[in-house]
């Protein structure tokens, strides 16, 4: 057991140049190193926080974007019912009223029918009459004379 | 065994020394094996170290990596809990302490015999001492290069005024000016020395109590040689650890107003 002066200075020189790289070439790149790491993570840890709360405005977004959506499509639903009800309706009636024109017109048409042939028929029995008076009155009746007896017998039939 | 017990003991307490000198202070023998032993450790502690921060990435650390890391973490955290000042020396400088003196610690768990008979097969050295805190030279370079940080850190704290005036009338008053002196001398001196011997103590001790036990018959040196040594485990840590603390501790009261 001894304890040596050389000794002592050696180690001690030994030891404050240990000292001396260890803070210039040790110490620094480590720490740097783990403070950037702890920076990193920070980041991450920020981002993720901003990322989620995104997330979550974007839901309650969508969420509202749908609601109206929808709401709109009952609208745009509930107008078409009604508009298709009304062109129903409105067809209905004009079909009732084309109807009723056609049946007007088919009336009118059959009146005229029934007038015209009334009024031939009228000539034709008149003539028929005149036709049939001369056969049996062949030399008696003057035309002439009794032009307006028979005029009135065929106005009459 | 050729030789007696006390002559195995003696023999292991040799230093491989520069020259012949029996006083208990030499001032003329190197203790080679301390230098160069404590020398091989340190620069495989910077080495490693500096490895590890050659390729640190503030990315997914390496396994390297990692344990340098938590080594640094727990140092600088040491170093912040006790030292309110700038850290950028004092923690580099605990590092440097608590890795160096655990290596020269660990060097105590390596069987007795085996690094100084392959000294003496392969070099020639009939005396090899293995572990560097067991010898006082390599604890007190320690402590004395931690006593001249000591009073580095008083002047800068307290400048050349402040030191004095606390020298001169801490803790009794101005005076009791003889008192003081005498009463923070003895404090300073002591913080040296109960670094110095309080690591020195225990190594020395564990190393001549692994000495003892392998002078006993070879069926009987397992059991308490494994208990030993795996009590050691903690020692080397734990003495590693309070060099380191009270290092720490010593320079942050110099530094700081009472």
């Amino acid at each position: 057991m001894q304890a040596s002066i050389p000794s002592i200075v050696g180690q001690m020189i030994v030891f404050g140049a240990f000292i001396w790289f260890t803070m210039k070439f040790v110490w620094p790149p480590i720490t740097k190193a783990m403070e950037e790491r702890r920076q990193k993570i920070a980041d991450g840890l920020a981002a993720a926080e901003k990322g989620a709360r995104a997330l979550q405005d974007a839901s309650a977004k969508s969420e509202e974007e749908l609601k109206v959506a929808r709401t709109q499509a009952q609208d745009i639903l509930a107008n078409a019912n009604k508009q298709a009800a009304q062109i129903v309706e409105q067809a209905k009636v004009t079909a009732q009223e084309e109807g009723a024109r056609i049946v007007a017109k088919a009336h009118e048409d059959v009146e005229r029918e029934v007038a015209h042939a009334r009024e031939e028929l009228r000539k034709r029995v008149g003539e028929l009459a005149v036709v049939g008076a001369a056969k049996i009155l062949k030399r008696e009746i003057d035309t002439k004379a009794h032009a307006d007896v028979l005029n009135d017998l065929a106005a009459r039939v | 065994m050729a030789s007696s017990p006390a002559e195995y003991v003696t023999h292991h307490l040799e230093h491989w020394a520069s020259g012949k000198d029996e006083a208990f202070i030499s001032t003329t023998a190197w203790h080679i094996d301390t230098l160069v032993v404590s020398l091989v450790l340190g620069i495989f502690f910077l080495t490693l170290f500096r490895m590890a921060a050659v390729r640190a990435t503030s990315g997914v650390p390496g396994k390297l990596q990692n344990f340098v890391e938590i080594l640094v973490d727990f140092v600088d955290g040491a170093v912040k809990d006790a030292f309110h000042g700038p850290r950028g020396f004092l923690a580099p400088l605990a590092l440097t302490i608590f890795v160096w003196t655990f290596l020269w610690n660990c060097m105590d768990l390596i069987p007795v015999d085996l690094l100084p008979l392959t000294a003496k097969h392969l070099f020639g050295l009939e005396y090899f001492r293995v572990v560097p805190s067991a010898d006082m030279s390599a604890t007190f370079a320690l402590s004395l290069t931690v006593f001249a940080l000591i009073i580095v850190y008083s002047f800068k704290g307290k400048g050349a005024i402040g030191f004095a005036k606390e020298y001169l009338t801490h803790p009794f008053g101005k005076w009791m000016m003889p008192a003081n002196v005498i009463l923070n001398t003895v404090e300073l001196l002591a913080k040296p020395m109960s670094l110095a011997l309080r690591l020195f103590g225990n190594l020395y001790a564990g190393e001549l109590i692994f000495i003892l036990i392998a002078l006993l018959p070879w069926w009987a040196q397992f059991i308490p040689g494994m208990g030993w040594a795996i009590f050691h485990i903690l020692v080397v840590t734990l003495q590693a650890f309070i060099f380191m603390t009270l290092t720490i501790v010593y320079i942050s009261m110099a530094y700081e107003h009472h």
